[in-house]
């Protein structure tokens, strides 16, 4: 019910409409000028896009805002922007999964190129990337940070219109950098491809994003912050920090898409890879160790297993990852010096990686059972699995001589995969499995027994894949390093293409599986949101309700 | 209720912090597990052991050099001159040899089928296929129809200087463009080409092909040879022997007389070694139908 306010909260949320609408028509007024001026027809419409959006923008502000009473009193917590990320962190997931599907079929079958440069594989594979890791796992984040930050701190949000602001600036970003590489715009930077402007605008929604999470913890109403929001804030400030140093770029002009990177030369793929180990390490690794060390504990309803090792994995984590990037650039121009630090500080990596292992597995001491039970857990619980098999998997794959064999290969491939697939989607999907009921006070999930199918078909998808690039990946390493007795090579570089084929064939098989486990979800997910009668009710966990409506554990 | 008193764990006696989160989250005040300790202190000593063997940490003046004075470009260049070593031998009676002679000497000819094969598949299968089958516009190497001539010394030239390369001994000759020069009619195009498809016993219209005899004396007959049998000098291919580069659908001969044709290949002296080349000419040269 809407509730009747203060005065001097009327007056700060005038003062923030007023904000919000005077920078709706600053960047209505940018996106315009681009739309109008720019000689490149694709920048031209990412100006439309952003003027389109800032003028929907200004509409919401004046249509809710402006001395109309709040729909709900400040001290709720804000779950709307939660719900827009969670529905586009399924959205993007299933589009992201299906170019992935189409490139990997690319690949077996480089006809599927369609001889389009719109279709070709140089320009879907950076949408398929960015797509699963920003658009997918940004939107995880976005979502379970939000969630997160407000539970454990007992406060609402921080701000009125910028959790919004994120939410929806985060939504353009990405439909700017989409359609850009669709379109051939690409400043060629690894996990990085987005042209300047789509920089500088991310840059707005991430320090927003800092400063919405920053504010709601400096109001929290409670005397610690807990673990799971040390890890947000450092994915957070860190991703921030990397994204403006690896992307400072001078552009050609202010209507044009080019720009030229400060860097160059070995310099340049330095500052690339120290970006983009620590997107992995920071984006898809702290920040769902984050997401792990809420949904984890509560939905097992177990305590953390180790405080103390919560603390010691968190420091030597984010001390210790920042430094390993080198060992991308291994036997390359890079100097010895710095490809001995980036392996060293790689194996010292070890081990505070399986820290977050460990007590994420070990929660569930004494509570084993629910793995059986709920195939949500299972999801939690295999995700940090696989977690540990590929952090255990990186160190080993930095040291120099097992790199000389599985560089350029297939086996990077199978690596990241492992850690993409089984665990930042797993745990992301686990993590939203919960949240669904919960935001849309639900008494749970449409049917757990569409989660057993979900997790079973992409197990089984992640797994086809994963051994599918491991055998493929050694294969073209030895086949690449073949001689025979008189010092000539063994095989032409086109055989080791043709021994790949078969594993190409598994691959896109193994991602077939995973996006169909994808639909199935997402299917659940909508009845759930629409509160279809739920299917099966009894088999369901009490945490699987919305706080409000679990019944009291049984004593 | 943020905090309240700390639960203790049956059995271990292991407290909790006492601090509560969102309702229900707790944290239990367990040390940290000895073999993930020992474990971390072992991987930081190997890695002090790393810095001490091997190039890492920068000085304000460089760089700490390690004990065993690896460096990179070193190892690589002491591998390809170790390899290189190896085949000295035989590299240096390849280069003497003369080619002729390469064939009679086994264990020479075992090193050049080697180093060719290697190169082969390396430079020329992009164009002429892995199984040197070639493919339209790239000749098939395996059968014993040379444009510029089969002998072991011709090869050798082609891939010395290439054919309509860049380099100044290329071999080189133009297939005039009958039809866009406007050399000939359309219908005498067509005419020659019925005739060209006789030659290669095709189907064609006997009455063209008459008429087309009369303007193939006269236009083609110069470089491909009254009877169309061709002639290497001039890399004017055999017509009568039914191996068609361009093919021989009746629209695609009419295309050739046309446009003309003219591939391209490049030189491969400045690319590749004389021995490698030597090798090359000597694998082509043995895949079937070399003279």
């Amino acid at each position: 019910m809407p509730t009747s306010l203060p005065k001097h909260h009327v007056e700060r949320n005038t003062t923030s409409d007023m904000l919000a609408f005077v920078a709706g028509i600053l960047f209505a007024g940018y996106g315009l000028f681009v739309a109008f001026t720019s000689h490149d027809e694709a920048m031209a419409f990412h100006g439309f896009l952003l003027g389109a959006a800032s003028l929907a923008a200004i509409g919401a502000v004046l249509t809710v805002g402006f001395g109309r009473p709040d729909s709900a009193p400040p001290t709720d917590y804000m779950d709307g922007p939660i719900k827009v990320a969670t529905i586009a962190a399924m959205v993007w997931g299933i589009a992201g999964f299906t170019v992935g599907l189409i490139i990997a079929c690319q690949l077996a079958f480089p006809v599927l190129n369609l001889d389009m440069p719109w279709t070709s594989f140089g320009r879907l594979r950076p949408l398929h990337t960015s797509a699963v890791i920003f658009a997918f796992g940004g939107n995880v984040l976005l979502a379970t940070s939000f969630y997160v930050v407000q539970r454990t701190s007992h406060a609402r949000l921080a701000g009125r219109w910028s959790p919004w602001f994120v939410v929806w600036g985060y939504q353009l970003f990405i439909a700017i950098a989409g359609t850009g590489y669709v379109l051939g715009i690409t400043q060629g930077k690894e996990y990085a491809e987005p042209e300047w402007y789509a920089d500088l605008w991310l840059t707005i929604v991430w320090v927003t994003y800092l400063l919405v999470f920053l504010g709601t913890l400096a109001k929290r109403r409670e005397p610690h912050i807990y673990v799971a929001n040390w890890f947000f804030l450092a994915f957070i400030v860190t991703v921030a920090m990397l994204h403006l140093v690896n992307n400072a770029a001078i552009p050609v002009s202010i209507v044009s898409p080019k720009s030229y990177i400060l860097y160059s030369g070995v310099q340049d793929a330095m500052t690339q890879w120290w970006y983009g180990h620590n997107a992995v390490g920071f984006f898809l690794t702290a920040g769902f160790l984050g997401i792990m060390y809420y949904f984890i504990p509560k939905r097992v309803e177990r305590p953390v297993y180790s405080y103390r090792l919560s603390i010691v994995h968190f420091w030597t984590l984010i001390f210790l990852y920042i430094w390993a990037g080198p060992h991308h650039l291994h036997y390359t121009a890079l100097p010895d010096w710095a490809q001995t630090l980036g392996m060293t500080f790689s194996i010292m990596l070890w081990m505070p990686s399986w820290g977050g292992m460990i007590n994420g597995l070990m929660t569930l001491s004494g509570a084993w059972d629910k793995l059986r039970t709920d195939p949500v857990v299972r999801f939690l619980v295999v995700s940090v699995a696989f977690y540990g098999m590929s952090t255990f998997e990186g160190p080993l794959m930095s040291i120099k001589a097992v790199n000389s064999l599985s560089h350029y290969t297939d086996w990077t491939i199978g690596h990241v995969h492992s850690g993409a697939l089984g665990w930042v989607a797993m745990v992301s999907f686990g993590a939203i499995y919960c949240l669904v009921p919960w935001l849309w006070k639900r008494e749970g999930l449409y049917s757990m027994r569409l989660v057993e199918w979900h997790f079973w078909i992409s197990t089984i998808g992640i797994l086809l894949y994963i051994t599918a690039m491991w055998v493929s990946g050694i294969t073209q390493g030895l086949m690449w390093r073949a001689y025979d007795k008189l010092g000539f090579l063994q095989y032409s570089f086109i055989e080791t293409v043709e021994a790949m084929k078969p594993y190409y064939v598994i691959r896109a098989a193994g991602g077939a599986l995973f996006l169909i486990g994808a639909l199935i979800m997402a299917y659940n997910i909508w009845r759930t949101v629409r509160g279809d009668a739920i299917t099966d009710l009894a088999d369901q966990p009490r945490v699987a309700a919305s706080p409000a409506l679990r019944v009291s554990p049984a004593e | 209720m943020s905090s309240e008193k700390p639960l203790v764990e049956e059995g271990t006696g292991v407290t909790t912090t006492g601090h509560v989160w969102d309702d229900d989250i707790r944290e239990w005040n367990k040390p940290l597990p000895k073999w993930w300790l020992y474990s971390f202190y072992v991987c930081i000593l190997i890695a002090m052991v790393m810095w001490y063997l091997y190039p890492s940490w920068p000085t304000l003046n460089g760089y700490t050099k390690g004990s065993l004075g690896y460096s990179q470009r070193a190892t690589v260049a002491g591998e390809i001159a170790a390899a290189r070593r190896g085949q000295d031998a035989f590299r240096k009676q390849l280069e003497s040899a003369p080619l002729e002679q390469v064939k009679s000497n086994p264990e020479l000819l075992r090193f050049a089928m080697a180093s060719g094969a290697a190169s082969f598949q390396t430079n020329c299968a992009p164009c002429h296929g892995r199984g040197a089958q070639g493919a339209i516009g790239y000749p098939n190497l395996n059968d014993d129809d040379w444009l510029w001539g089969g002998t072991i010394a011709d090869i050798e030239q082609t891939l010395l200087y290439g054919i309509r390369s860049d380099h100044k001994d290329t071999r080189v000759s133009q297939m005039p463009k009958f039809g866009t020069d406007k050399i000939l009619k359309p219908d005498e195009i067509d005419a020659a080409a019925n005739y060209v498809a006789s030659l290669s016993k095709l189907p064609s219209d006997a009455d063209k092909a008459k008429k087309g005899a009369a303007i193939y004396a006269e236009q083609c007959a110069a470089c491909h040879g009254p009877e169309g049998r061709g002639n290497t000098e001039l890399g004017a291919p055999n017509l009568t022997d039914g191996i068609w580069l361009y093919g021989s659908s009746p629209e695609q001969i009419r295309q050739s007389i046309e446009t003309g044709r003219g591939g391209m290949m490049p030189a491969w002296s400045g690319r590749l070694d004389k021995t490698t080349i030597k090798s090359l000419a000597v694998y082509v040269h043995s895949l079937g139908g070399g003279r």
